[in-house]
């Protein structure tokens, strides 16, 4: 039951609980006959979890969760939830609690009514239903709106009555399409916390899309980096950052500096590789097999020291193409072995510096910081 | 400048003014009444042609449900001469009525009104007539007065209450006459009376065109309905093709349409052909599709389908299909999910192609007229027939009032209990 190695870097890291609570099997979705929207699809979620699918526009994310809740058929493959096929299973049936991008509240009822429509459809009494209607509405904190309906309510409160409703239930796994990408920042910084602790207090099963990659990192226990309908990477949010296993989930989170180059050695997982201009740098080995191969090295902004004082695995020279000033840091662009989008973040401490635009100067990294990876234009 | 503007905003507290002390509101009107006068300007002519070609001619028409000065008109001194005599009383009026009477027809007659009035009269007592027309053709004849036994001489219909009761009756300016007669009313000696049974027919014919309306309106909804749903959600390109098969029946003559439902529904008929052929039906008992209330239903269904699917369309087009998921994600089977969820929300495209198909379908007159035969006729055949044969243009007039007043109740309602602001159209 272990997961399958998925996409090009797909990690089983930290799915080693041995029981899933939903699983992807070999899943692929085409709409048309002619495009895979869905490639190959491994996945595995324990329960309690809060796994988020992230990835840009287009990549496949709605439809793995419409597959999940049973909206569209896959293809090819088997959903499992706990432990049984649910191809065949009507959505209805699925049990699963799901929050649309739109939150898709019914205009015509109340909100308490749309709260009290789960509970009614499964033929709960009505003192019951109200009973869990009021609890579920104390718990997102909006115990006065139950007579009032949709268009009533500010964005903040229709997303909180939507989530409100797809737990209303007591669903143990729930979906969540972009629930917050119609609210403004503030708001949506609120939201995510609010979400997180209803999923701590409840415990129940989280699959969360969003393409708000700082959403995804803050929220989630695993992360799944969707592109072109394959999962790249899926691992906790830390090692999302700090171990890419791919060039496209490097560049896809965080800022990242690009470097292409040829391997020209490999010894110990430490890699040899020489830049376009000749010069030689050394980086960890992580997606590049062979000798000879083209690589692509990514290395984070606030990780290059700039003029280093230290002794440094690699210290190479770049001219300065421009300063930002930014307040707790400085972004200082520059050009480096023909990148001249090659930024570094130099913290400010307050000390001067005499940093000029057009300046050579040097720059350093440690070689765990510089990541080898597959070669991209 | 400032001071100024200062110590009158100081001293006139309340009211804002602009700089040299106009009061604001006073200010901006002016700036506006230049552009509502070029908008007044450009609906001018369509504001014009509505008030000459559709706002008068009705209201014209309307009026002449209560007009009636025709009495008044032809026979002045005697209509000032009839204020004396009580029709209750049981006799005939006296002297005085025959002498002005005799003075007002001799000027009618050479004027030739006579007969007009005596049609008209026919319409609320039937014989009088007759009555006019001979004596306009004696009452030059007429010798020294008395007058009385002159004319009962002429015509005994000038001996008997009832026809001077009605003359007196119709002598005022207006008349709630037609009114009466339009629901099968009239004005007896005992004050208001439903008129005999075999001459009763408005209020029938009222309730005929209520009921077939909701038939129609209904088996509207009923065929309407599934066919908005797929124009709604099929791809575009079936539900453009699906589209235009809604639209094309507004390409072709409502004529056009309404004889081909008689070529396929009378009874050596398309229809009745098949039926025959696949022995569901015997060659004697050939189905009667037409020229009754079947035919008319059948035949205004279709003409109106259009105009439910429609509105129902747009309104369904606006509705997300997330509803729906959101409901089957919740735990509801297809059908609640339709019936709880989706139904509810096309309840204002139900309502706006309700009210449409009512409302053409209660006014509807060339296809009752073609395929209706007797018992598929609705009232406005009646006011056609009032309008354009029998020339009772107050009846006529006097219905459509009603017809109108029950359309605009109807609407009333509608408002109260769906709010017309539900009401989606596009
Ligand atoms: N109903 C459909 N019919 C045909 N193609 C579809 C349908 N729904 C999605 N697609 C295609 O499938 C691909 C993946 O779509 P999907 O909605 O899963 O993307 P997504 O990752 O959710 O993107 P976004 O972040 O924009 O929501 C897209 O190329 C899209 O055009
Ligand atoms: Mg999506």
């Amino acid at each position: 039951m272990a997961a399958k190695k998925s996409g090009k870097g797909g990690s089983a890291k930290n799915s080693a609980t041995d029981k899933s609570y939903v699983r992807f099997e070999n899943v692929q979705k085409s709409y048309d006959g002619e495009v895979l929207v869905v490639k190959d699809l491994n996945l595995d979620i324990p329960k309690g979890e809060f796994v988020t699918m992230l990835g840009p526009s287009g990549s496949g994310k709605t439809t793995c969760l419409m597959m999940l809740a049973g909206f569209e058929p896959a293809t090819h493959g088997e959903i499992f939830l706990n432990d049984s096929p649910i191809n065949m299973v009507p959505p209805h049936k699925r049990g699963i609690g799901m929050v649309f991008q739109n939150y898709a509240l019914f205009p015509h009822m109340t909100i308490a009514e749309n709260l009290a429509f789960p509970l009614q459809v499964r033929g709960m009494s009505k003192p019951d239903q109200e009973e869990r209607v009021k609890r579920i509405l104390d718990m997102v904190e909006l115990p006065l709106m139950a007579g009032r309906r949709p268009a009533q309510l500010s964005g903040g409160q229709a997303q909180r009555v939507a989530v409100a409703r797809a737990l209303v239930f007591e669903p143990d796994l729930v979906l969540m399409d972009e629930p917050l990408g119609a609210l403004d920042k503030q708001l949506r910084e609120q939201m995510q916390y609010e979400i997180k602790h209803i999923h701590e207090s409840l415990g129940v099963t989280v699959v969360y899309v969003t393409h708000d990659q700082t959403e995804a990192l803050t929220m989630s226990d695993r992360v799944a980096v969707f592109n072109d309908g394959v999962i790249q990477q899926l691992s906790s949010p830390e090692s999302l950052y700090e171990d890419p296993k791919n060039s496209f989930v490097a560049q896809f989170i965080g800022e990242n500096n690009k470097l292409n180059g040829v391997v020209k050695g490999i010894s110990k997982g430490i890699c040899t590789v020489k830049l376009a201009n000749g010069t030689i740098v050394k980086a960890d080995q992580v997606n590049v097999d062979n000798v000879g191969d083209g690589t692509t090295l990514s290395i984070r902004p606030e990780r290059i020291e700039l003029q280093p004082k230290d002794k440094m695995d690699n210290i190479i020279e770049g001219r300065i193409e421009e300063l930002i000033y930014l307040g707790d840091h400085i972004r200082v662009r520059m050009n480096v072995a023909g990148n001249d989008e090659f930024i570094v973040k130099v913290r400010n401490r307050g000390q001067k510096r005499n940093l000029s635009e057009g300046q050579k100067t040097k720059i350093g990294w440690a070689n765990t910081d510089c990541k080898a990876l597959d070669l991209v234009a | 400048m400032t001071d100024i503007a200062a110590s009158e905003t100081g001293t006139t507290s309340e009211v804002l003014t602009t700089r040299d002390g106009v009061p604001l509101k006073r200010s901006l009107a002016r700036a506006l009444r230049r552009e509502k006068m070029r908008a007044l300007m450009l609906i001018a002519p369509l504001l014009l042609f509505i008030l000459l070609a559709f706002v008068a001619p009705i209201a014209d028409m309307l009026f002449r449900s209560v007009e009636n000065n025709i009495v008044q008109n032809t026979l002045p001194n005697t209509v000032v001469a009839l204020r004396d005599w009580n029709p209750n009383s049981g006799e005939i009026p006296g002297e005085p009525v025959f002498e002005a009477l005799a003075g007002d027809l001799k000027i009618a007659v050479s004027q030739k009104t006579h007969t007009r009035l005596g049609s008209r009269l026919n319409y609320e007592q039937p014989g009088i007539a007759s009555m006019f027309r001979k004596s306009g053709r004696k009452v030059k004849n007429l010798e020294e007065p008395p007058y009385r036994e002159q004319f009962i001489e002429i015509h005994e219909g000038w001996g008997t209450v009832e026809n001077w009761a009605t003359i007196k009756q119709f002598s005022s300016k207006y008349t709630d006459g037609y009114f009466l007669s339009a629901i099968d009313r009239e004005r007896t000696e005992q004050g208001i009376a439903e008129k005999p049974e075999k001459e009763q027919i408005y209020l029938f014919l009222f309730g005929r065109t209520f009921f077939l309306s909701v038939t129609i309106t209904i088996s509207c909804i009923l065929l309407g309905y599934p066919i908005a749903f797929l124009l709604a959600n099929l791809p575009l390109r079936s539900s453009n093709l699906l589209m235009i098969m809604v639209l094309l029946p507004f390409w072709t003559s409502l004529l056009v349409r309404t004889s081909a439902w008689k070529v396929l529904l009378q009874q050596q008929g398309v229809i009745n052909d098949f039926l025959v052929w696949t022995g569901l039906v015997t060659d004697a008992g050939r189905l009667v599709m037409i020229n009754n209330q079947t035919g008319t239903i059948i035949a205004m269904t279709h003409i109106l389908l259009p105009f439910m699917i429609l509105p129902l369309y747009s309104v369904m087009k606006t509705i997300s299909p997330t509803y729906v998921r959101a409901a089957k994600s919740l735990g509801a089977n297809d059908w609640t999910a339709f019936w709880k969820v989706y139904f509810p929300n096309t309840i204002p495209g139900i309502g706006a192609g309700s009210i449409l198909c009512f409302i053409l379908s209660i006014g509807f007159y060339i296809t009752p007229e073609l395929v209706g035969g007797t018992s598929g006729i609705f009232i406005s055949n009646r006011i056609a027939y009032h309008i354009s044969s029998s020339l009772n243009w107050g009846l006529g007039a006097a219905l459509g009032v009603i017809l109108l007043a029950i359309v605009m109740l109807f609407y009333w309602m509608y408002d109260k209990i769906v709010g017309i602001d539900n009401v989606k159209l596009g």
